[in-house]
């Protein structure tokens, strides 16, 4: 399962950033769980500046931008794949 | 097999562009011609009349300022996506306090800043060893130098006005991060702030985007933008229009004029609530000068718009002190009255 983080404080940008990223989760039929992150000190550690922010699994997709839902929905399943290759 | 059906069918990119940039050419070069056949021609108004020259400019300048938007935000924010303030940030952490100061405004200029950013923005800078004088001057020249303000000054008031707007805002913002990192505002910093560390420098960024991404993104934002700016946008220029054709210009040039002192701080003062409101009240203001409003009285009320920004006074608040920000905010007053007095002084 992955695990997606969406950084922002709660602007409109990070609200539209979530609902794309849970759109893209059921497009591509992806295992995921989304989590919001609101808290400054936890964005700022990801080392982003510019908001909202895009995580999976642990690991920095975009940021300062909303990605559209085929975008996202390309990113997971692109993860998926290598995963595939890997194991 | 997933990945090819996320993929939809889209024209040649190339395509779109061309078709985009010559639709606008067109829409550009017709305009004046178009608007003044509206005016006089269809609608039979009386050249030189009030009323006639009232809708002839509301009819030129509702068309302009919206291509002038169009076209040259979606290309600024083009330009600015690969100048994103984590790039930037590296470039200012190494300098001297001048060096830094000066190269942190001039970055402001190219660096996307929106106010929910302000307080990853400012950590982030902090987090990096950038000095907190630096930080204000980026953070006073980010909105301030705005691309909005500058497109409309450019394209309303021409090159010489806009270029102007960008030097003294770009000097209150050097002269500003340098007296502000002279005090010792360390002091006033929150202190979680400080000890925020950013994943022990082991971050693992995995973020490429195409140009075509880019430029998509750009248009995605500017249209956005201009759908959330366009009816002040457009209030704002019925009211120019309206003063263009019904107020006489020796009312204004008497109010304003260089010898009333006090009215630059009421400017000023009357501009602080209007922040969101930049794109409206260009148009107000392109009147406003054309009817003899002095220069500088001009600059410090377009400055105090999108310089002076309770919202996000009110965020910064999560990590400095209110003793900070009051300094920060009398700074950048003080700043753009200095402006305005000296542009008036010099009698430009």
């Amino acid at each position: 399962m992955h695990v997606i983080e969406v950084l922002g404080p709660g602007c409109a940008n990070c609200q539209r950033l979530e609902a794309n990223t849970r759109s893209a989760v059921e497009m591509a039929g992806a295992d995921a769980q989304i989590v919001k992150v609101t808290d400054y000190a936890k964005i700022s550690s990801y080392g982003i500046m510019s908001t909202p922010g895009l995580v999976i699994d642990g690991k920095v997709v975009s940021y300062g931008r909303v990605p559209a839902v085929g975008d996202i929905a390309q990113m997971l399943s692109q993860i998926d794949h290598t995963e595939a290759e890997a194991g | 097999m997933t990945a090819l059906a996320l993929h939809r069918h889209r024209p040649p990119f190339a395509l779109v562009l061309v078709l985009a940039l010559s639709t606008w050419l067109t829409a550009w070069l017709i305009n004046a011609p178009l608007a003044d056949w509206l005016a006089f021609d269809v609608l039979g108004l009386q050249r030189g009349s009030q009323i006639g020259d009232a809708i002839a400019f509301f009819l030129l300048d509702v068309p302009k300022v919206l291509l002038l938007l169009l076209g040259i935000v979606t290309a600024v924010t083009f330009i600015r996506s690969y100048f994103p303030p984590e790039r930037v940030r590296g470039l200012l952490a190494g300098r001297g306090v001048l060096a830094g100061t000066v190269a942190a405004a001039g970055l402001g200029v190219v660096t996307p800043f929106c106010s929910c950013s302000a307080v990853p923005l400012f950590i982030g800078f902090v987090e990096a060893g950038v000095p907190l004088g630096v930080t204000f001057a980026f953070l006073i020249s980010s909105p301030m130098v705005n691309e909005i303000a500058i497109v409309l000054l450019w394209g309303l008031f021409g090159p010489q006005i806009a270029l102007l707007y960008m030097g003294a805002g770009l000097a209150v913002a050097i002269v500003g991060g340098l007296i502000l990192g002279r005090m010792r505002v360390e002091r006033w910093v929150e202190p979680w702030v400080l000890e925020v560390r950013a994943g022990g420098g082991t971050m693992t960024f995995d973020v490429h985007l195409s140009v075509e991404q880019r430029l998509r993104d750009a248009w995605t934002y500017t249209l956005e933008l201009v759908r959330k700016i366009l009816p002040y946008v457009i209030v704002g220029i019925a009211v120019g229009a309206l003063i263009h054709g019904f107020v006489p210009t020796d009312l204004i040039a008497s109010i304003g004029a260089r010898s009333n002192l006090l009215a630059l701080p009421i400017v000023v003062l009357i501009a602080i609530p209007l922040y969101a409101n930049a794109a409206a009240t260009i148009p107000i203001v392109e009147v406003l000068l054309g009817k003899g409003l002095p220069l500088g009285t001009t600059l410090a009320f377009m400055m105090a718009i999108v310089a002076i920004s309770l919202p996000e006074f009110m965020i910064l608040r999560r990590v400095i002190q209110p003793r900070l920000i009051g300094l920060y905010a009398a700074v950048v007053i003080v700043g753009i009255l200095i402006v305005g007095f000296l542009f008036n002084a010099i009698g430009l």
